[in-house]
């Protein structure tokens, strides 16, 4: 018995993987050319499994912003925010985010797996009750399992299921907090929010809604599923990222409960760490305030999006339920999934691989994400690579 | 109020198809190294008890229990 043997699993992977002298995890991308296209693992590809939403990484004056920062504020805070760490950049963010949000407080962190882990750890306690999405991302069942709450799943999407757990709670629903995404991570479908927050009203607790992958996309604002189904009224709290439609590295929340500002120093993700670099900071305000001004960043994403997937849909290719950026192909067989990936790495795309346990269920994933920096050109390239795998064997596995 | 031996017929009769050939399903029958329940199955067969008993089971039950015993026995200690 050693540390090691547990991860043995992992190593035979590996070893397999290296023997094929297939890379899906770790792919170098050893240039970038624009937001869209890279040299990976020694191919020319088009990026197709990013979570560069807006293209913004390559904004002149995001790239400005950021650049300007570096001369005047250095390379980095070197300090925690509780410590010396907070600089102006830091709090005309917060601000900022509040305005967008029009919600009254907001906290940043150093990234949004921080900021989610951070506020699932830390709203619940011991004796409390979370009720989350079985399909939560990992950062949100890190946060609640380290919190000493209670932790309840729900089935996914399953607002139905969630009122017979709320129901079930009784009283300890007024120390109970809901927690569910926008738009989740893996295969892109939307939660049903209308009908999570009826639920909510009908019973009471607080929610929390993670929407990193819907920033900037739905909603008359952009602020997400949230806004697009008009319940924000009953989110309590929101978590985002910077590290996708804001092209940076970061993360967030935001309430209108003045507690937030009490919570923000128990929070051990934002006390005990770095607090983000003063060129991350600057570039994500303008990527912010430029994914406001420029609207149609969104409309080319939602077109995309739509030639992507009915694309992938008319080869015959299992696809998510629901046309959003984010769209998976589901493979069956994952000896298939990894072949498949290599050759469309081989055939200019680069997408990403998920296998379980990432996967929400037992079968691999062809995840791919678009861009609004995408042209139909580059779209129609996608499709003709995932073209040449074979869909009709696709189909017959499924 | 359902007890452990209600508990315990129930488990039996969902994981009956788990109970490959050779294998005898029994209190001791080890759920993850002897019936291979994958992850996703261990969170199938709690919510089909979670559904038949009207119960939410928490996750954080799930790291003491081994066997269809501690399952049982877990969820007798929850019903009360």
């Amino acid at each position: 018995m050693s540390l090691f043997d547990k991860f043995q699993p992992i190593a035979d992977i590996r070893s397999e993987l290296k023997a094929l002298g297939i890379m899906p995890f770790g792919a170098v991308t050893e240039k970038i050319l624009s937001s869209t296209e890279a040299v990976v693992n020694g191919h020319k590809v088009i990026l197709a499994g990013t979570n560069n939403y807006l293209g913004l990484t390559f904004d002149p004056e995001c790239i400005a912003a950021a650049k300007q920062a570096i001369e005047e504020f250095g390379t980095g805070t070197t300090g925690s925010r509780m410590a010396n760490g907070t600089f102006a950049g830091h709090i005309r963010l917060e601000q900022e985010l509040a305005g967008y949000f029009e919600r009254k407080h907001a906290i940043v962190f150093s990234t949004g797996y921080a900021a989610t882990m951070g506020l699932g750890s830390t709203l619940a306690g011991p004796g409390d009750v979370i009720v989350l999405d079985a399909d939560s991302h990992a950062s949100i069942y890190d946060g609640v399992r380290l919190s000493g709450a209670d932790i309840i799943r729900f089935r996914h999407n399953d607002a139905a299921d969630l009122d017979k757990r709320l129901r079930r709670l009784g009283d300890r629903i007024d120390n109970t907090l809901i927690i569910v995404e926008g738009i989740y991570s893996m295969m892109g479908d939307q939660a049903p929010l209308a009908d999570i927050a009826e639920v909510k009203r009908k019973y009471g607790g607080m929610l929390l809604v993670d929407e990193a992958h819907s920033l900037g996309m739905l909603g008359e604002h952009g602020r997400g599923v949230a806004e697009a189904a008009g319940v924000e009224d009953d989110v309590d709290f929101v978590v985002g990222t910077f590290s996708k439609s804001l092209g940076a590295i970061g993360g967030y929340c935001v309430s209108n409960h003045a507690e937030l500002e009490a919570i923000r120093f128990a929070i051990r993700s934002y006390i005990f760490t770095a607090s983000p670099s003063p060129s991350v900071i600057a570039s994500t305000r303008v990527a912010l305030r430029l994914m406001q001004e420029r609207p149609e960043l969104r409309e080319r994403l939602w077109e995309n999006a739509h030639r992507l997937y009915n694309g992938l849909q008319q080869l015959g290719f299992q696809v998510s339920p629901q046309v959003s950026p984010v769209i998976a192909v589901t493979v069956k067989q994952r000896d298939q999934a990894i072949a498949w990936w290599n050759e469309l790495l081989q055939r200019g795309a680069y997408v990403n691989l998920v296998m379980p346990p990432a996967s929400p269920t037992d079968d691999s994933l062809l995840r791919c994400s678009v861009s609004a920096a995408h042209s139909h050109e580059q779209i129609d390239r996608i499709i003709d690579a995932f073209a040449t795998l074979q869909p009709q064997a696709a189909a017959d596995h499924a | 109020m359902p007890d452990y031996n209600d508990f315990l017929a129930r488990i039996f009769e969902i994981l009956k198809p788990f109970a490959k050939q050779g294998i005898i399903l029994n209190e001791e029958s080890e759920l993850v190294t002897e019936l291979c329940l994958t992850s996703l199955q261990v969170m199938e067969l709690i919510e089909q008890i979670e559904d038949h008993f009207d119960m939410s089971i928490p996750l954080n039950i799930l790291p003491d229990i081994r066997t269809v015993h501690d399952l049982a026995l877990q969820l007798e200690k929850l019903s009360n």
